[in-house]
């Protein structure tokens, strides 16, 4: 075993490889992962690699331009997020309290979760519109690029064992019911309830490559921006920024922070601690 | 020259993982380190996903070091300890900045001290020291091991000197530190390790 000094030249080249499978990761498929925070990205294609029983990072672009299936793995690992209901109670309490009295202005409320993994945030939020009396009027638009993600966004069924958390999350976000009615519990799994589905679209949409999806009145985007490097995050709060109808309202994850962009003096801090922003009405885009 | 650029620096930073316990842990160790010390130190302490992160304000009061939350895209310096934050896992890029993601959680923890330790490793490569304190879970363990193949120094709590001994036990086990040090003389340890020669 070296007790050795890591040669830089050796980092080097595993970078250099895992820079080519990106690289043919997007020439073959159209996936750009390219600007995406690199340790995240290796984490996750060394982890691939461990468990495929390749040998190295060359061998996965071998594969991946012969069109085997490992392509599926990747964009299943480096596009999976994980999310719960209510995460961040905090936030949710804040949407209550500063932004539904925003949205109660609104004769017809469109609302983009972009990046929507698996549904999680989308459900919360239906419930908290429903709870808001806000639900009958409002469109949501749920998009990601994960095929797999969106299907089981699509069926709304969550495992049981997340229910515990989820529910206290939900009570500690303000809810003003039980959280048990808004579910159905079978065997292991919860199933949320049609009725909270009805206002909700999924669709297909990859924030890396594709501008605007629809004109809307507010925007949630929690923790999808951390994976991106700051060139991409740029882009995307750029096609964020183009997507608002003036008024209108981007909530970020709380560690991510608008301030950092050139969008950024396009709008108002409605509350900092929680990265909800508000699109000026004299923004001139 | 930067530490980033000085060939002669022996070491870029510093990582620690804490769990049951950490909060009197860190306050020990943290407390005793010196404004002039020399290396960004990276922390993960468990802490549930709502937590207000209390430990982080008082920790910056009273150390000489500044204490903060970590934030995405940051560039690490020395002077500062970055605290990974509640219900995020903490990476350091390889050009010194640190990201965060919300994956999985590993060994039943988000944020997992695996999951900084892997990064630091591939990210410093020798130039690092890994530090495992208290606690009840293996959150580590790996980690630390993978410091110690990369050929940076690895350095565990005694276990007799911990709130709950599991964790540096289990650390010592896998990754077989150079050094098992009581409590009270981590800090002197670190410092002892960054002195010029």
């Amino acid at each position: 075993m070296t007790t050795g000094n890591q040669k830089p030249k050796d980092t080097d080249n595993l970078n250099i490889e895992i820079r080519l499978l990106l690289e043919a990761i997007y020439l073959k498929y159209g996936y750009d992962f390219r600007d995406y925070s690199f340790a995240h990205i290796k984490r996750r294609i060394l982890h691939r690699m461990n468990l495929a029983g390749l040998p190295n990072v060359l061998s996965m672009v071998e594969k991946v331009l012969a069109g085997h299936d490992l392509i599926q793995h990747l964009l299943s690992d480096l596009s999976i997020n994980v999310t719960e209901m209510f995460r961040d109670p905090e936030f949710f309490k804040k949407v209550r309290s500063e932004v539904a009295p925003i949205l109660q202005t609104y004769p017809h409320i469109n609302i983009w979760h972009a990046g929507c993994a698996t549904g999680e945030e989308v459900y919360s939020m239906a419930i908290l519109l429903h709870e808001e009396d806000l639900l009958r009027r409002s469109q949501l638009y749920a998009t990601d690029f994960n095929n797999m993600a969106l299907r089981k966004a699509k069926e709304a069924v969550y495992p049981i064992s997340a229910i515990k958390e989820y529910t206290v999350n939900y009570q500690k976000s303000g809810g003003k019911a039980s959280f048990s009615d808004y579910y159905t519990a079978r065997y292991n799994s919860a199933m949320i309830h049609n009725n909270l589905k009805n206002n909700v679209v999924f669709a297909m949409h990859n924030l890396a490559i594709e501008g605007p999806f629809a004109e809307v009145h507010m925007i949630v985007c929690r923790n999808v921006l951390i994976y991106f490097n700051r060139a991409l995050q740029n882009k995307v709060i750029g096609t964020f920024t183009e997507s608002l109808l003036p008024g209108g309202i981007l909530c970020l994850g709380s560690k991510e922070d608008l301030q950092f962009s050139e969008y950024f003096r396009f709008f108002a801090t409605v509350d900092p601690a929680h990265k909800i922003y508000r699109k000026k009405y004299d923004s001139t885009y | 020259m930067t530490a980033h650029t000085d060939t002669r620096v022996k070491f870029k930073a510093v990582v620690m993982g804490s769990s049951a316990g950490g909060m009197d842990a860190l306050t020990e160790v943290l407390s005793r380190l010196p404004a002039g010390f020399p290396l960004p130190i990276l922390v993960v302490q468990h802490v549930s996903p709502i937590s207000e992160n209390y430990l982080v304000k008082h920790l910056d009061s009273i150390c000489k070091l500044n204490v903060k939350e970590a934030d995405e895209k940051e560039q690490i310096k020395c002077g500062t300890v970055y605290f990974a934050p509640p219900n995020y896992h903490l990476l350091v890029e390889e050009d010194g900045s640190l990201s965060l993601s919300v994956e999985q959680r590993v060994n039943y923890s988000r944020p997992s001290i695996d999951v900084l330790f892997d990064s630091a490793a591939i990210a410093f490569g020798a130039k690092l020291i890994g530090v495992i304190l208290t606690g009840a879970n293996n959150d580590g363990s790996n980690g630390l091991l993978k410091i110690k193949e990369a050929g940076g120094i690895a350095i565990v709590q005694t276990p007799s000197t911990a709130y709950v001994d599991s964790m540096p036990l289990a650390a010592i086990q896998k990754a077989d530190p150079q050094f098992v040090v009581p409590l009270s003389q981590i800090a002197g340890k670190l410092i002892e390790l960054c002195s010029v020669e």
